[in-house]
């Protein structure tokens, strides 16, 4: 399989990727771990909280989104990481047994200034459920590196 | 947990440490972020991390795991007192999170939260809104993360 460089990442829709169901089983597994909040944990809690219902860790959707998009695109990508995310948007809840599609558009690709074998590349990545309703909206830069700059 | 009247602009909370070790990296690595620099040690050692790194949703994950967990004590004290205990709403999302340098195995960061700003909901009734720098530091006092979070935050007088 060909290795995708900066080169690849041109503005514009770059793909959909999914659909990966998240069950119960891994939202109470995430929550017990790493965000054991009575709202992703206890269902007769999370009936009483603003979400109204069993929900996953807003923490646990990202980390499912860096799973589709590795799975996607990045585990095939030249990438070098990613030095964080300037504006994340939870906009509903993660239920049980949710159908994840993530669609990832290029809003940037440009040559580092400090690092010119590399490239910085912009994503707004749009999660939405089976029926269509947006979950969560990120845009995050992905350090790729050049081709001509001698890529593995 | 507090009630919004109860926060201050620059109020700091210390939220804990934690010890990020090359199985927990690993482990969370191989359900999440599969990169290769997450799950092998060479690999990361010749990657711009420099040493086998933790993946960055582990580093958030963890910082929310020692911030349900400070609430949770501070909910405990506030219960011991007598006093009437506040429920956090969820997040409607964070900015600015930055991964400014690596987590490696074996490193222990230390997460504190700064109050930046808050203000009442205008749709949300008996609720505010609340922002706060969320940072980690590792064991040489070297900044690693931070982010600026939006938390629903309940108000104590309901009028």
């Amino acid at each position: 399989m060909t290795t995708l460089t900066f080169e690849d990442f041109t503005p514009g829709h770059f793909g959909r990727f999914g659909p990966r169901r998240v069950t119960r089983e891994e939202i109470l597994a995430f929550a017990a771990e790493f965000d054991p909040q009575p709202m992703h944990l206890d269902e007769e809690a999370a009936q009483r909280s603003m979400l109204k219902g069993l929900s996953g860790s807003g923490w646990h959707l990202c980390s499912v989104v860096m799973r589709m998009m590795f799975d996607g695109f990045i585990g095939r990508t030249a990438s070098l990481g990613s030095p964080g995310v300037n504006e994340l948007r939870w906009l509903a809840p993660l239920r049980p047994d949710d159908e994840l599609t993530l669609d990832v558009e290029v809003a940037e690709a440009r040559v580092s200034k400090s690092r010119p074998e590399t490239g910085i590349v912009t994503v707004k990545s749009v999660v939405r459920n089976a029926a269509g309703q947006v979950l969560c909206e990120m845009v995050s830069p992905l350090i790729v590196k050049r081709r001509d700059a001698g890529a593995a | 947990m507090h009630f919004f009247e109860d926060m201050e602009i620059g109020q700091r909370r210390e939220l804990g440490s934690f010890t990020f070790t090359a199985d927990n990296i690993k482990k969370f690595a191989a359900q999440f972020d599969p990169q290769r620099f997450h799950l092998d040690e060479e690999e990361g050692r010749k990657s711009l991390f420099g040493g086998l790194a933790a993946s960055g949703w582990h580093v958030g994950s963890v910082c929310m795991k020692l911030m349900v967990a400070h609430g949770q004590r501070q909910i405990r004290e506030a219960t011991a007192r007598g006093e009437e205990v506040a429920t956090w709403g969820p997040s409607p999302g964070f900015r600015e999170l930055r991964w400014i340098r690596p987590v490696l195995a074996g490193d222990t960061i230390s997460f504190s939260s700064v109050v930046e700003t808050k203000r009442v909901s205008d749709s949300r009734p008996g609720w505010g809104i609340m922002q706060a720098r969320n940072t980690g530091i590792n064991q040489r006092g070297e900044q690693v993360y931070s982010f600026l979070a939006t938390a629903f935050v309940p108000l104590r007088s309901k009028d």
